[in-house]
């Protein structure tokens, strides 16, 4: 079945029955890289994607559910020419080892940050806590968000 | 498509602005390094050019047998390969593990990358430049100590030439060994440096940077159905039901082996699941352990030898006499992606794309599982989530290869499920190590008695075939190679078995059992983990024997002037024996990796509930001697990061199991520590600076597993006076020691 669906501003189509998760629908069909297969489950986060701005797992949500939301994946948030301050905090922390858990880190922070923009340590770590990693990046993701979060809060007040 | 990095023209130091280089070689030239034995990897692979390339464009390619497993290797190899070649970094390609074109250099694993390849590296380049200096001094009419050269231009005066114009055909066709030394540290511009990683941006930015994420024209997608225990044997299938499914190309089956194949990976996954439900398969009944883990290990058969004696004859005479019994369970690896691999077969040559841990290694397994000759078989690092040792990566290769026989010549790309991984992974190995001691009157360690007992922590592809799953399950499998007892000085289940400490009288066994429950294999730091945390706990009790403070009554009995400052180090940015709240307490974990790798010494400092019984690390600080450092943040991170990860074995970690082998199934089954959970972690570098020169490189990855397990251990009995032994140190096991505390 066609399905219809807005990724990253564009309005893209896949050929998919429709309970198909929508992480292999983005990443098979529609070539995209950022969310990544972790569990399939619901429990890692390494999935993660916006669907009109909240942050979903795309492994345990079937495409249907998602025609006709806005869905952004890790490539919509930024690039290297318009880099989402998350990303760029990460790269200035170095805030990874292996990366495998960086897109659902940097979609969950993102996420989170536009409700909270000034979060404490703490706020962090809860906002994280159903994201595993495995590398024990978590200090320098910690540091990486609140770092991302005061460039934020400094160009909204400029 | 390419994963390889494509480098900016700028290399960003961490902190500090962008570099340039521009130096002379005046004095530097020739100096001659005796030729006893090429360093690192050069000694098994001496061809210059094996190692490097000087491309007329202006490039430079590196190749190393070393993979990217997340610790930065590839950032670090080209860091010392700008350094001796003199080119600006960005130049650098670096190639990694590949049997087409790198170096054979065994596997990526003992944090000893940087001594094995980047010695090698190192010492190719520096002789790579010579001869392009030679060259340039003939070109240019001038003596090569007049020369200076900047980013690959080589200038005597005003006239210059470049390396790219110097580069020809064969210029390093000779094995290295006439060879110029590498530059003294001081005069380095890279390594030393906290360069950032070259493979960072691909991944925030989810740009392909995955073995996962490798598209190739008509790929399918394939999944596996392994048996229901590990004894099981498949039955019968029917197979028309599931061929009948959307999407579905081929149900692929070879004894016990069954795996399908699906124009898409949804449909792969929907096949499998209903393959797994309609294969019928014979003995597969289970049953729990009659044992629990301490008495099924000390009651298993093993082959026993002493690794270590002293007797000092003239012998104190003990005061007193304690011992102790520590347990380790069996642990997973636990990566955050399942295993997953792609394999193409043209009917002659097959080509597997792999997150393993060795490319030639594994190459040799395929051949014999496949029973083709190895010429006909390329294998090709791609990295994936990190494996912290051997995960199911080597597995889904010969998975991957298989389907791929059955797919007509169209690639392949299988991905292990979640429970696939979690199920039949290589566990790290289960251990039982009992130690007796003794002080005299005067706190002196006067006897020191250990036995170590468990599996192998070895299982890799290299060994045989059999090592690798499926080829246990194919309709002509390969029998298991015998079960690895890595020899000393490193070990395995051994590894860090000895005490670093003086002891009048010392005996140290290792008791290995050659056939275990679950299929056992290298997990980061081997027995260190689970023998460090024996040992340093046990030095914690020794002093409270003797009265003495756990710092001092270490300093006491090491000799090692590294050792001891690390401890020194770790102690006093710790605020050791600063007072601390009630519940609250402070433990310390010292030791030097495999023995004669990197030193390091860890304070936690935790917090503990009494009514529920959990331990909250709040913080840990570190404090490592890695010798020579290439790159200090990439250091730092492995250390944070295994510093994270041991309090995680060290709280939580344990895996289930029954007689058809692990009971685990997702992370539910197999908890680890969330950002909730997580201490603040604190690390220093030792030997940084101008001193840094005269420093061997000594590894950094595995080193402070062992040693943040006995911190934690050692904290807890700081902060509530009971002392566990049995890992995972568990809420059940602190609330239940406080009880029997507070009856006792
Ligand atoms: S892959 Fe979606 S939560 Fe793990
Ligand atoms: S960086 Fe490897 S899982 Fe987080």
């Amino acid at each position: 079945m066609r399905i219809k669906l807005k990724v990253n501003e564009e309005v893209r189509e896949a050929d998919v029955s429709p309970d198909t998760p929508l992480l292999y629908v983005l990443r098979d069909d529609l070539g995209l890289f950022g969310p990544k297969f972790g569990c399939g489950l619901g429990q890692c986060g390494a999935c993660m994607v916006h669907v009109d701005g909240r942050a979903v797992r795309s492994c345990i949500t079937p495409v249907e559910a998602v025609a006709g939301s806005a869905i952004v994946t890790l490539e919509g948030l930024g690039g290297p020419e318009n880099a989402h301050p998350l990303q760029q905090a990460f790269i200035d922390h170095q805030a990874l080892q292996c990366g495998y858990c960086t897109n659902g880190m940097i979609m969950t922070a993102a996420a989170f940050l536009s409700e909270n923009p000034d979060p404490s340590e703490g706020e962090i770590r809860g906002a994280l806590s159903a994201n595993l990693c495995r590398c024990g990046s978590h200090t320098r993701i910690i540091r990486a968000v609140k770092a991302a979060s005061q460039k934020q809060n400094e160009r909204g007040a400029k | 498509m390419s994963l390889a990095y494509k480098p900016s023209r700028r290399e960003v130091v961490i902190g500090a602005g962008v570099l340039t280089i521009a130096f002379s070689l005046a004095g530097l030239l020739p100096p001659v390094v005796a030729q006893t034995g090429l360093p690192g990897s050069l000694g098994k692979t001496p061809a210059l050019d094996a190692w490097l390339r000087i491309d007329a464009g202006g490039g430079v390619t590196v190749f190393t047998g070393k993979v990217e497993l997340g610790q930065g290797i590839a950032t670090a190899l080209a860091q010392i390969a700008a350094d001796e070649l003199d080119v600006d970094m960005a130049r650098i390609d670096m190639i990694t593990g590949d049997t087409a074109l790198t170096p054979d250099e065994g596997y990526t694993f003992g944090s000893l990358s940087i001594q094995q390849s980047g010695m090698a590296i190192r010492f190719a380049a520096a002789h790579a430049r010579q001869i392009l200096i030679a060259r340039a001094a003939r070109r240019l009419g001038a003596t090569p100590d007049s020369l200076r050269v900047e980013d690959g231009l080589v200038f005597a005066g005003k006239e210059s030439v470049s390396y790219w114009q110097l580069a020809e055909e064969g210029l390093f066709e000779r094995d290295a060994g006439g060879g110029a030394a590498p530059k003294p540290a001081d005069e380095r511009r890279y390594a030393g440096r906290p360069i950032q990683r070259r493979d960072i941006p691909s991944r925030v930015f989810g740009q392909q940077s995955f073995l996962q994420d490798i598209r190739l024209p008509g790929m399918l997608h394939g999944r596996i159905v392994r048996p229901p225990g590990s004894g099981a044997v498949l039955a019968a299938i029917d197979e028309d039901r599931i061929s009948a499914m959307p999407g579905v190309k081929n149900i692929v089956r070879d004894g016990s082996f069954l795996g399908v194949i699906a124009r898409g990976e949804f449909q792969a996954i929907q096949a499998a699941e209903a393959l797994a439900g309609v294969a019928r398969w014979s003995n597969q009944a289970r049953s729990s352990s009659s044992q629990e883990l301490p008495e099924l290990l000390t009651s298993l058969p093993a082959r026993s030898s002493v690794i270590a004696e002293k007797d000092r004859g003239a012998r104190l005479v003990a005061a007193k006499k304690i011992s102790a019994r520590y347990t380790r369970p069996f642990q997973a690896h636990a990566s955050l992606a399942p295993s997953a691999a792609i394999a193409q077969f043209d009917g002659n040559q097959l080509t597997v794309w792999s997150h393993c841990q060795g490319v030639f290694p594994l190459r040799k397994a395929l051949a014999q599982a496949l029973r083709m000759d190895t010429e006909n078989i390329r294998v090709i690092h791609a990295p994936a989530a990190g494996c912290y040792g051997q995960n199911g990566a080597d597995d889904a290769a010969l998975d991957a290869a298989l389907l791929a026989r059955a797919a007509g010549g169209r690639p392949v790309r299988l991905q292990w499920m979640r429970g696939d991984e979690f199920r039949w992974e290589p566990f790290g190995s289960a251990m039982v190590i009992d130690i007796s001691g003794a002080v005299t009157g005067d706190g002196r360690l006067a006897d020191w008695q250990c036995a170590v007992k468990g599996f192998t922590h070895s299982s890799r592809p290299g060994d045989g075939a059999g090592n690798l799953i499926a080829a246990r399950h194919m309709a002509n499998p390969i029998t298991p190679p015998p079960a690895r007892n890595i020899p000393r000085p490193t070990g395995g289940l051994d590894r860090n078995a000895v005490p670093p400490y003086q002891s009048d009288r010392l005996k140290v066994m290792k008791h290995f059992i050659a056939e275990g429950p679950l299929r056992t294999g290298a997990l980061r730091s081997l027995g260190s983990y689970a023998n460090v945390f024996a040992i340093e706990s046990f030095m914690d009790e020794l002093a409270a024997l003797a009265g003495i403070d756990p710092v001092a009554f270490r300093l006491k009995h090491l000799g090692d002037t590294r050792g001891r400052a690390v401890i020194e180090e770790a102690a006093s940015r710790a605020d050791w024996g600063s007072p601390m709240t009630a519940g609250h307490g402070r433990g310390i974990g010292y030791s030097r990796y495999k023995n004669l790798g990197g030193y390091l010494a860890v304070v936690a400092q935790v917090a503990v509930d009494a009514d529920s019984g959990e331990i909250r690390v709040m913080r840990a600080v570190a404090a490592a001697d890695c010798g020579e450092i290439i790159n200090p943040d990439g250091t730092r991170n492995q250390i944070e990061g295994g510093i994270v990860q041991s309090t995680s074995w060290t709280l939580m970690e344990e895996v289930s199991f029954d007689s058809g082998g692990a009971t685990l199934s997702d992370w539910l089954s197999y908890p680890i520590l969330t950002f909730d959970q997580v201490p603040l972690v604190d690390v220093h570098l030792m030997c940084q600076g101008p001193k840094r020169t005269t420093k061997k490189p000594l590894g950094a990855g595995e080193l402070a597993q062992g040693p943040m397990a006995a911190a934690i251990g050692n904290a807890l009995y700081d902060a509530v006076g009971v002392r566990l032994r049995d890992l995972p140190l568990t809420p059940e096991k602190v609330r239940a020691a406080l009880q029997e505390k507070g009856e006792g």
